[in-house]
C-alpha cells in the first residue's frame, strides 16, 4: 500500500512522457522544459539532506574519535570558511571564493585527473601480456591502433599505410562492436523503463520483484 | 557666335566632368556590378515540418555564380513587394535556413535570397517566394516509425512476461560477473573486511543509476544475511536516499533491521574528481575486500579501478558506458557489459517477470536482427526501402 502512490505516480509520468515524444508543439515543449525545472528545482533541497549525511558521517566521527578525525575537522573548518567568505565578500569574479575556487578546488581537480595519464600507462602495461591468442590479438591491434595513431608511427610505417588500417579497424570492427553494445543498451533502457513503470522492477523502491 | 558655341561646349563637359561623372561612376559601380552576377532561383518557402511553431524553413537553387559568392542573405517582409528585412546569412553552397528569427504564427510572409561576394558585391535579389506562414504541429511525422514499434516492443516484452508467469521455463545465458557477486560478498566475509559498492556517478534520472540500485538490493541483502559491512559512497543526494531505502529493505527483508547504518551509506560531494579521491581514499585507509562499480561512469572509472587494483581488492565493474568499458575490463576481475546491467536484478532474483522481461528483450533484438539483414541485403541490391523506414 504504501508503494501503490509511487507506482501508480510512476506509471502515469512515463505514460505522459511518452506522449509528450510524439508531440512537436510549443505546449509539449513548455511542459518537457517545466518537467526538467522540477527535477533541478527538487535537487537543491536534496543537496541539504546530502549536507546533513556529511555532518553527520564527520561529527559521529569526531565525537567517537575515530581513526582519522582530525580530518573530519579539516572538513568541517573548510565548509565553514569557504561558505562565510562567499557570504561576506561575494562571488564575484574576482572574489576572494573564486580564487579559492580557481587556484585550489580546480588544481586539485586537475591533478586527480592528470593521474589518469600514469594509470592508463600502469593498465596497458598489465593488461598487453600475450598470455592467450585472444590477448596476443589483442596486443598487436593495440600496436597498430597507437603507433597509426601518432605521426611518428605514421612516417616511419608509410609504406605500410598504416593510418589507412587503423582508421579502418576503427570505422569497421570497432565501430560494430560499439553499435552492438549500443542496441544492447538501447534495448535494456528501453525494457527498464517499461518494468518501471509497471511495477514489474521495484528495487529502486527498496527491495526487488516485491 | 563659334567661340561661344565652343566655351558653352567646354563648359558642358566641365559641368560633365564635375557633376555628372560621379553619377555615372556610381551607377556603374553598383547596377553593371549587380548585373554580372546571377542571383539564386527558385526560392522556396514552407512552414519548417515537425517543430514548436515560429519558423519557416527556406530554400533555393544555387546561383551559377555560387563559387564567386561567400554566400547568400535571405531577406524576410509580410509583403510580397516591399519591406524585406534582412534576417540571416548562409554560406558559399548552402542552400537552405531555418528562419526562427522573431516568425510570427499564421502571418504570411515572403522570403527573398541574394548572393553577396567576399568584397561586398550583390547579385540581384531573386524573385519572392509565395507567400508562407508558420504554425506549430501536434504530431511529429518523424516519429511514426518509433510509433508502430513501440507497440510491437511492449507486446513482445508482455508475451514473454506472461509466458514466465505461466511457468514455461526461460533459458539466460550464464552471466560471470553476476555470477561472481556471491563470491565476492563470500571473500569479503571471510576476510572480515567490507563490501565497497559505487553507484556510479550519475544521477537518479539514469537509467543506469536505477539499475545500480537494482543490483544493491541483491548485494545488500547478501552482506545483511552474512553480516559484512557494505559502504556505498554517493556523489548524488538523491541517489544517496535512494540507495540508503535499498539497503534498509534489505536487511529488514533478511530479519537484520539493526544492520542497517546511515553512516556507511552517505553522500560524499557532488564533485565528479572530488568523488574518485574520496572513494580512493577510502579504497586505501579501509581496504575493502570487494570492490562494486555499478552504475553510470566517466573519467573516474580508471582511478577507480587501478585504485581498487593496487589494493587487491576482488573487483567486480559494470556500466553502459562504451567509452569506459575497456578500462574497466582491463583493471577489475569481472565487467558486466552493457545490457548485461540491466539483466542483473532478474539473473540475481529469479523472479520470472523479471525474467521474461529479458527474454522479451532478446525477442525485440530478433526483430531487430532480422530487420537488419533484410536491410543490408534489400540496400546491396539497391532497394532502400527498408533502411528508408528507419530514418
Amino acid at each position: 500500500m504504501r508503494r501503490a502512490g509511487p507506482l501508480k505516480l510512476c506509471l502515469i509520468g512515463g505514460i505522459v512522457m511518452i506522449i509528450q515524444f510524439f508531440i512537436p508543439h510549443r505546449f509539449s515543449k513548455n511542459f518537457f522544459d517545466e518537467v526538467v525545472h522540477w527535477l533541478i528545482v527538487c535537487g537543491v533541497p536534496a543537496l541539504v539532506i546530502g549536507y546533513y549525511s556529511i555532518f553527520h558521517v564527520h561529527w559521529t566521527k569526531i565525537r567517537r574519535k575515530r581513526e582519522g578525525w582530525g580530518y573530519s575537522i579539516i572538513i568541517f573548518v573548510a565548509v565553514i570558511v569557504v561558505a562565510l567568505i562567499g557570504f561576506i565578500w561575494g562571488v564575484g569574479e574576482n572574489s576572494v571564493f573564486m580564487k579559492i575556487y580557481q587556484y585550489m578546488t580546480m588544481t586539485m581537480q586537475a591533478t586527480m585527473f592528470s593521474l589518469l595519464g600514469f594509470y592508463m600507462a600502469s593498465a596497458a602495461f598489465r593488461s598487453f601480456k600475450a598470455r592467450t591468442p585472444e590477448a596476443t590479438l589483442l596486443l598487436i591491434v593495440a600496436l597498430v591502433v597507437m603507433f597509426g595513431r601518432v605521426p611518428i608511427g605514421e612516417s616511419v610505417f608509410i609504406k605500410l599505410k598504416l593510418p589507412n588500417l587503423v582508421e579502418w579497424i576503427l570505422m569497421y570492427p570497432n565501430m560494430a562492436a560499439q553499435r552492438g553494445i549500443g542496441l544492447g543498451v538501447g534495448l535494456g533502457i528501453m525494457a527498464t523503463s517499461l518494468k518501471i513503470m509497471l511495477g514489474i522492477e521495484r528495487g529502486w523502491l527498496g527491495g526487488a520483484g516485491k | 557666335m563659334y567661340i561661344k558655341f565652343k566655351e558653352v561646349q567646354h563648359i558642358k563637359i566641365i559641368y560633365l566632368f564635375f557633376f555628372a561623372f560621379p553619377l555615372f561612376a556610381q551607377e556603374s559601380d553598383t547596377l553593371p556590378l549587380t548585373q554580372k552576377f546571377a542571383p539564386p532561383l527558385d526560392v522556396r518557402a514552407f512552414d519548417t515540418p515537425n517543430d514548436a511553431g515560429k519558423s519557416i524553413t527556406v530554400q533555393w537553387n544555387l546561383s551559377p555564380d555560387n563559387s564567386l559568392f561567400s554566400g547568400y542573405e535571405i531577406y524576410r517582409s509580410e509583403a510580397q513587394d516591399t519591406g524585406y528585412q534582412y534576417v540571416g546569412y548562409m554560406g558559399r553552397g548552402i542552400s537552405t535556413i531555418r528562419d526562427n528569427r522573431g516568425v510570427k504564427d499564421n502571418t504570411p510572409y515572403y522570403y527573398k535570397v541574394r548572393g553577396r561576394t567576399s568584397t561586398y558585391e550583390y547579385s540581384e535579389f531573386s524573385p519572392p517566394s509565395s507567400s508562407t506562414s508558420s504554425s506549430p504541429q501536434w504530431y511529429h511525422k518523424g516519429k511514426t516509425n518509433v510509433l508502430i514499434g513501440l507497440p510491437l516492443f511492449i507486446f513482445l516484452i508482455f508475451w514473454a512476461v506472461f509466458q514466465a508467469k505461466m511457468g514455461k521455463p526461460l533459458f539466460i545465458r550464464k552471466i560471470d560477473g553476476l555470477d561472481s557477486l556471491e563470491e565476492a560478498v563470500g571473500r569479503a566475509t571471510e576476510m572480515g573486511k567490507p563490501v565497497l559498492y559505487v553507484p556510479g556517478t550519475s544521477f537518479i534520472s539514469d537509467i543506469a543509476t536505477i539499475a545500480s540500485m537494482n543490483i544493491l538490493s541483491q548485494v545488500a541483502k547478501k552482506t545483511a544475511e552474512y553480516n559484512t559491512p557494505i559502504i556505498v559512497p554517493n556523489r548524488d543526494p538523491i541517489v544517496m536516499s535512494v540507495a540508503q531505502e535499498v539497503v534498509r529493505e534489505a536487511a529488514i527483508e533478511k530479519g537484520r533491521p539493526d544492520y542497517y547504518n546511515p553512516d556507511r551509506v552517505f553522500f560524499l560531494t557532488s564533485s565528479q574528481f572530488a568523488y574518485a579521491a574520496g572513494v580512493c581514499g577510502i579504497m586505501t585507509r579501509e581496504k575493502p575486500a570487494t570492490n562494486l562499480f555499478i552504475g553510470m561512469f566517466w573519467a573516474e572509472s580508471l582511478l577507480l579501478a587501478e585504485t581498487g587494483n593496487i589494493t587487491g581488492a576482488i573487483q567486480i565493474a559494470g556500466t553502459d558506458a562504451v567509452t569506459q568499458l575497456p578500462f574497466f575490463v582491463t583493471a577489475c576481475d569481472y565487467t558486466i557489459m552493457g545490457e548485461e546491467l540491466y539483466a542483473a536484478s532478474a539473473y540475481l532474483s529469479k523472479n520470472p517477470s523479471l525474467v521474461g522481461g529479458i527474454k522479451g528483450q532478446d525477442y525485440n533484438k530478433l526483430v531487430i536482427f532480422i530487420f537488419l539483414a533484410l536491410g543490408t541485403i534489400f540496400g546491396l541490391l539497391g532497394n532502400n526501402f527498408i533502411i528508408n523506414l528507419f530514418k
